[in-house]
């Protein structure tokens, strides 16, 4: 098996995080895994995305366009920036919350965020929206939003690893007073 | 051996140490900090690691525990090596006892850089050897053959990565610290005829080290890293002679008049793009000295070659000699003949179309069928989608932290000398997104310490001009003091501003000699700026809390017209090193819609609320920093609450602790693996 998963959103938002317990899950199943990730300057604030590749056959740990079976996006105009990876008939998990840019707030930018979901109800056939702030208010928390969002990925069929697998993966890096959060964050679905 | 997914730094650092490398000094710098973070959390006793107070600092350093033996490594970012040539274009001429290598990180794009720069050219020009790593497993072994090479020749080496080995992360087999080699220094022995660079001295160990390289090139020539690929494995991985037979054997195939030459993560990106295309691929793993002999295997009954390279042409300038040297009717194509561009990071796409081109025109013979479609898949044709015009995509420049105390420094600033005619010199570091909108408070931007001289210089132009320096404490300690001291000598008129948020903060927290503490845990003396400052002469020194508005706002109106070379040191920690102190709410009761504090601070955390005229504060950002309640005409924004010095020193501490305990951790995790 092999997986090019691309998790992309606004630096702060935890893509990192996600990555890692993706990384890990693959370690433990002995796949192969190459990552790259923004970090530096391009993180205060900035667009940030991770590459992530799992199993045999991978030279680099870069995707190129056109060649991502799943692409995680933390954001929704995001996700519309990396769509171009995106491989013919790949799936796209986003979450509806859009992040305002500080460009837009003082006018300098415009960016309409429910434009970009009809673009990629549009665009995408195999598509889960998830709707952050009503997984915030059930869950009680904004904070788990990458394991919610992983949750919805790992139910695409698009990530190659299960529940159970990531479940292990989370628990050896969070604190146990937060199993059971991320527990219901995992499977939490609209 | 056991297993762990690590970043490429990591991997280098754990190289790095199963070298048996005694010391490892470095500034930070994006994309090369992980690697002395990781000697210092991994090292257990075993090596000396610093921060130091920038990049020639650290070349000393390290250049002086080379001399007495210790296998010594010295990290930095590619404009840090600017920083730190002046000792190692000397130290090349001088040569080392113990293995020394000097790890410098490039930046294609540049992500997070001033330049472009190649370390493979600065190799060439200081005549220093370079390795030029592929991906992070490679740089693990890679780096423990850098400090073998550089102790059997007597040389520093360049190890030079860039971001996507840096920050690319795998799964890979590292040595447990049992296996570690153990570098034991014999310690300093004089001899003035060695180790004093003198002009007799240099003029003799100039003709050696031209010797000695031309050597090295061969010796590279048969570096297994080094390696002709062809499309059913790699060519070079058998032994000796069994090795050349190899090579001939394929050389000897028919159909293949195209070869491509590549290097670093590139080499990832084209053995990605030509997988079953009977193709010659060379990776150079040593770009300096170019390992020319295995060059001309390469460059063998070919017609064309294609180098996939980032940042400077070298391969392709090699190449280029080589042809010329041996008479060999071999096209070189590159960046020099517009096959691959100028700048800019490299990415799949581009190289892989790069190829498809180089594949289609002319001369491809059995290639073609196999060109088609890899030219479509690249060119956007059969992977990937096709996609209508998006909407307008969220435009996002990195921008300062919501509270960041540096938002607080420039407003006050900015608000203290309005209508005045001014110049706001900034410099490197987090401070520099102050140039972004709305705060708008950078005029120029050039290097490490610049702002400083930059604002004398354009006082001397123009005097009537209000000077200020914006500079970093990281930043000052670094190369602020001397351009103060040059300031203040040469009777210039300015006011230098110091944003002391106690920590190297862009590049992830990194403490420098005003912090107290050091990389290996200690707490220290701490050097403190006001009395550096008094003590160069300056009599105008001021400390203020930037989150206090108004007091900042009289104390650069009133420092401002003071003559002479005056500071301002704005001093208020990182908000990543303290607790958020409450939240802001703004009362939708008292809000005018005004839109000042969201126009005026382009704090991340101000937006506009669902009535999309009223202002509203994202909780999760806000850190209760007061800024906007400050401003606020109205008074509608309450809820924030400043950090007393207390609390602030507490926190501090707090985090500081909480590092501590995850590197302990962190070793743990490693010694439990082993």
């Amino acid at each position: 098996m092999s997986k090019n998963i691309i998790l992309c959103g606004v630096g702060g938002q935890g893509t990192i995080l996600a990555s890692r317990l993706i990384a890990s899950a693959a370690m433990k199943k002995n796949l192969p895994i190459k990552t790259a990730e923004t970090i530096g300057m391009a993180q205060r604030g900035g667009s940030v995305f991770s590459h992530l590749r799992m199993g045999e056959g991978a030279n680099s740990p870069m995707i190129a366009k056109g060649e991502a079976d799943l692409i995680i996006a933390f954001e929704p105009g995001e996700a519309v920036r990396q769509l171009p990876f995106l491989k013919k008939g790949g799936a796209v998990v986003v979450s509806s919350r859009p992040v305002m840019p500080v460009s837009a707030m003082i006018g300098k930018s415009v960016y309409d965020a429910s434009a970009m979901i009809t673009y990629l109800k549009e665009q995408v056939e195999h598509l889960t929206i998830v709707d952050a702030d009503q997984a915030a208010q059930e869950l009680h928390s904004s904070k788990t939003l990458n394991v919610v969002l992983l949750g919805a990925a790992i139910r695409s069929g698009e990530l190659g690893l299960d529940a159970s697998e990531i479940e292990e993966a989370m628990k050896e890096r969070v604190p146990e007073k937060f199993w059971d959060l991320n527990l219901r964050s995992l499977a939490w679905s609209k | 051996m056991h297993k762990e997914f690590l970043m490429g730094n990591e991997a280098i650092a754990l190289g790095a140490l199963a070298a048996g490398v005694n010391l490892v000094a470095g500034y930070p710098g994006t994309p090369s900090t992980e690697v002395l973070e990781t000697v210092a959390k991994r090292c257990g006793g075993r090596a000396y690691v610093e921060w130091s107070i920038n990049e020639k600092a650290a070349m000393e350093v390290a250049a002086g525990a080379a001399y007495a033996g210790a296998r010594a490594m010295v990290t930095m970012k590619q404009v840090g090596l600017n920083v730190a040539s002046d000792p190692l274009m000397s130290l090349e001429y001088i040569g080392v006892k113990g293995g020394m290598v000097v790890l410098v990180a490039d930046d294609p794009g540049p992500i997070s850089s001033q330049t472009e720069q190649d370390t493979r050219t600065f190799g060439m020009f200081s005549k220093v050897p370079v390795f030029d790593p592929s991906s992070v497993s490679d740089a693990y072994e890679m780096i423990q053959e850098a400090f073998e090479v550089s102790e059997k020749y007597g040389t520093p080496v360049i190890f030079r990565a860039t971001t996507r080995v840096d920050h690319g992360y795998e799964a890979l087999e590292v040595r447990d610290a049992e296996e570690y080699k153990v570098c034991k220094p014999e310690g300093f022995v004089k001899d003035p005829s060695r180790w004093v660079i003198f002009p007799k001295l240099s003029v003799k160990n100039h003709a050696l080290i031209e010797k000695r390289n031309e050597g090295l090139s061969d010796v590279f020539s048969e570096y297994p890293r080094n390696v002709i690929r062809w499309e059913k494995g790699i060519a070079s991985e058998a032994q000796g002679e069994k090795k050349m037979e190899a090579r001939c054997e394929n050389g000897s195939e028919a159909g293949c008049k195209k070869g491509i030459a590549t290097h670093g993560a590139n080499y990832g990106y084209v053995l990605d793009s030509v997988g079953g295309l009977k193709l010659r691929v060379l990776r150079v793993a040593t770009p300096f000295p170019f390992p020319e002999k295995l060059a001309l295997e390469f460059l063998s009954g070919l017609e064309e070659v294609l180098c996939v390279e980032e940042l400077d042409p070298v391969i392709e300038r090699a190449l280029t000699y080589v042809c010329g040297k041996y008479g060999l009717s071999v096209k070189i194509r590159g960046k020099k003949t517009g096959d691959l561009p100028l700048s800019g990071e490299n990415t799949p796409e581009i190289v892989a179309a790069a190829i498809a081109r180089f594949l289609q025109d002319g001369g491809a013979g059995e290639l073609a069928d196999k060109d088609a479609s890899i030219g479509n898949a690249t060119a956007g044709g059969i992977a990937e989608m096709k996609l209508p015009e998006p909407p307008a995509l969220p435009v996002r420049p990195p921008v300062l932290c919501a509270g960041c105390p540096h938002r607080a420094s420039f407003y006050a600033v900015k608000m203290a000398m309005k209508g005045r005619k001014t110049i706001y010199c900034g410099d490197i570091g987090c401070y520099t997104l102050g140039n972004a909108q709305p705060l708008d408070m950078c005029d120029t931007c050039l290097c490490m310490g610049a702002g400083i001289g930059i604002a004398q210089g354009v006082y001397h132009t123009e005097p009537d001009t209000k000077c200020f320096a914006f500079v970093g404490d990281s930043t000052f300690f670094a190369s602020g003091i001397t351009e103060t001291i040059n300031a203040f000598y040469n009777q210039a008129e300015m006011t230098l501003v110091i944003l002391d948020n106690s920590t190297t903060a862009m590049t992830g927290h990194q403490p420098h000699p005003g912090t107290g503490r050091t990389v290996m845990g200690q707490v220290v003396e701490k050097v403190s700026m006001e009395k550096v400052l008094r003590a160069i002469g300056l009599t105008v020194v001021e400390t203020v809390d930037p989150l206090d508005y108004k007091l900042s706002v009289e104390t650069v109106k009133r420092v401002a017209e003071e003559p002479g070379v005056k500071a301002i040191i704005f001093r208020s920690p990182c908000i990543a090193l303290t607790k958020p102190s409450g939240r802001s709410i703004v009362n939708l009761e008292k809000c005018i819609a005004c839109g000042k504090c969201i126009r005026e601070l382009g704090c991340p955390a101000l937006v506009l609320g669902e009535d999309g005229k009223k202002a509203k504060i994202d909780t999760s950002l806000c850190t209760g920093c007061t800024l906007c309640e400050q401003i606020c005409p109205v008074g509608a924004i309450s809820g924030g609450s400043k950090n007393d010095t207390q609390t602030v020193e507490k926190t501090m501490a707090e985090t500081n602790e909480r590092k501590a305990f995850e590197e302990k951790k962190a070793e743990q995790g490693g010694k439990k693996d082993e």
